[in-house]
């Protein structure tokens, strides 16, 4: 096996290690941020499997994200069934929503699929918060049970899937599936001509997209125990979750990780600054993507191959 | 009969606007293939300044006006150059990812316009003194004769912008630039000073349409986004690149969603045409007037 030999691999498992006893050295504050931005960690890389392979930009993660949210949230607010069962749940509500918006809008290029992304949004609010006797409408739902009280549970809960999901998203990536997305996302026509359905991979990586942002959705919601509009479907987030993969560095999966941590903690560390907070984040981010359009890991992995 | 007529006068007022700040957007696309996402920023920038001077100089509101449309010409310039044009030139970003760098670019912009007016001035909803006092009665409707006057500015600048475009020569470089723009430079004509050209008509028409809106209905920092989608949205559905399509798609949204405040509810605004913008894209994909 080639990737045991490769450092990226070790710097992973050692960042892994070092952030699994993160509860012995990080107050639990700042676990709590962390937890959530494992989370945003893998709404980032689902992203980044769209947009840095398949080529597509999905303006709207947070319609998929939402779905999963809301889908887990109310199947436990209405019947009270276990946690696990209700995530599955959400993630198969994201797939199965997914599906619906992207194969009519797959046929369409360039920004379209993106707008529809974007439209799906907005049209998701709406339906929450006209059908609030379900949903909680504005307000957010309550979900009966949540994953736990426990800070450095919920830490580890975050850590644990965050860390599966890159193994298996990573591994997507470098798979022949991996590489197939990569060839299209470069010059579908060429890819079609060798052979390959375009759009049936297009539509594979939207559905492995959607699961992954539906079940990081459906982990989050247990873990704040609320599901609302303005935490998980609205445009701001999505922004948010466009920079993180962006700044993490885009066709890399693992940077997505790295540029969500950084940008939910900058939020945070800079939260002194009261309002221009979001400017400072911003400024950064703008500054990044004008001189190092590769990303944090783009740039180190540039420089090795250079 | 008077309600019909009420959404006439009020759903053409609104619609004028629309299209006054779509009209601009669909330009720098059709030119330059930029969409700019920090659109609603500076409409809102424009919008700010006019208020500030209107209500605390000597100038009044026309003076207002004035300033407030130079402010978003002046924040349009610095999208252009200091957003926009190091994305597309840079070397770093390979060509066919320049799209989403500049989206990504100017909706961080964008955000940061939003914040900084927010911290500089105020987050709370601005309205600007109106231009001209007094109700105007149309057929017993009693309207704002500011209301009038914004539609008849909104179309004398459309109608402006249409002889620009198709009646002068630097209106056909601007045409040919969307068309084939290495066509046009093989011609001699120096395609920066195209693109500099529309950004500036840009600024001039998105710092118009933000001073008007304030004049009308007022408008906050908070709005900066729902008036970039809104905008989007408008010229998805009319045609990326079309400026009557983009005009024709402002009163079609315009007038839907005068209808449904009036008829159905206030709080179901936006959605109608958001589903008719679906519906549009997937039968229509290019938009009601758009070019393949």
């Amino acid at each position: 096996m080639t990737l045991f030999k490769r450092p990226g691999f070790w710097i992973s498992v050692l960042f892994a290690i070092v952030a699994a006893v993160g509860p012995w050295w990080i107050s639990a504050y700042f676990l709590g941020v962390l937890t959530v931005a494992y989370y945003f960690g893998v709404f980032a890389m689902s992203w980044d499997l769209l947009f840095g392979y398949a080529g597509e930009v999905n303006f709207g993660p947070t319609a998929l994200i939402g779905l999963g949210a809301y889908g887990a949230a109310m199947l436990n607010f209405f019947y009270g069934v276990s946690i696990p069962v209700c995530i599955i749940f959400g993630a198969v509500v994201a797939v199965v929503g997914g599906l619906l918006l992207a194969v009519p809008a797959l046929r369409l290029t360039g920004p379209y699929f993106g707008v529809v992304t974007l439209v799906a949004v907005l049209l998701l609010q709406n339906v929450i918060v006209i059908f609030a006797k379900y949903t909680g409408g504005e307000i957010g739902m309550t979900t009966q049970s949540v994953l736990s009280i426990n800070t450095a549970v919920n830490y580890e809960y975050a850590l644990g899937f965050l860390v599966i999901c890159t193994i298996i998203l990573y591994g997507l990536s470098r798979s022949p599936l991996g590489l197939i997305l990569q060839s299209i996302g470069q010059d579908a026509t060429e890819a079609s001509a060798l052979g390959f359905n375009v759009t049936k991979h297009k539509i594979a990586a939207f559905c492995v997209s959607a699961l992954f942002s539906g079940l990081a959705g459906g982990m989050m919601v247990f873990y704040m125990g609320t599901a609302s509009v303005g935490t998980v479907i609205s445009i701001s987030i999505d922004v948010q979750v466009i920079i993180m993969a962006v700044l993490g560095g885009r066709r890399t999966i693992v940077g997505s990780v790295l540029g969500a941590v950084f940008i939910i903690m900058a939020n945070e560390l800079l939260r002194p600054l009261g309002q221009l907070n979001t400017f400072v984040v911003s400024g950064i981010a703008l500054a990044v993507i004008l001189f190092f359009p590769d990303g944090f890991l783009g740039a180190i992995l540039h420089r090795r191959s250079a | 009969m008077h309600l019909a007529l009420q959404i006439l006068i009020d759903g053409f007022a609104i619609s004028s606007l629309y299209a006054l700040g779509a009209v601009g957007f669909t330009l720098i696309f059709g030119v330059s293939g930029v969409l700019n996402l920090s659109h609603g920023g500076i409409m809102v920038v424009a919008a700010v300044v006019g208020w500030l001077v209107a209500g605390n100089t000597a100038l009044g509101p026309w003076g207002g006006a004035g300033l407030g449309i130079l402010a978003g010409l002046a924040t349009a310039y610095v999208t252009y150059f200091v957003v926009v044009r190091p994305i597309q030139n840079s070397k770093a970003i390979p060509h066919n990812e320049t799209e989403i760098f500049v989206l990504t670019g100017t909706l961080l912009w964008g955000i940061m316009i939003q914040v900084g007016l927010d911290y500089l001035f105020t987050d709370n909803p601005v309205t600007m003194l109106p231009l001209i006092k007094g109700v105007t009665n149309i057929g017993g409707v009693r309207t704002p004769t500011n209301e009038i006057l914004l539609a008849v500015i909104s179309w004398i600048v459309i109608g402006l912008l249409w002889m620009l475009i198709n009646r002068t020569r630097t209106g056909k470089a601007l045409l040919a630039a969307a068309i084939n723009p290495r066509g046009l430079t093989l011609l001699g004509t120096d395609l920066s000073s195209i693109h500099f050209l529309v950004w500036t008509v840009y600024g001039l028409l998105a710092g118009l349409a933000g001073v008007l809106l304030a004049s009308f209905l007022g408008t906050s920092t908070a709005n900066a986004g729902d008036l970039t989608a809104s905008a989007f949205a408008i010229v998805i559905m009319g045609g990326l690149g079309s400026v009557s399509g983009s005009v024709l798609a402002a009163y079609i949204v315009g007038y839907i969603e005068t209808l449904t405040v009036y008829l159905i509810s206030p709080t179901l605004r936006p959605i109608p045409a958001l589903i008719l913008l679906v519906i549009v894209i997937y039968l229509r994909p290019q938009g009601i007037l758009g070019r393949r």
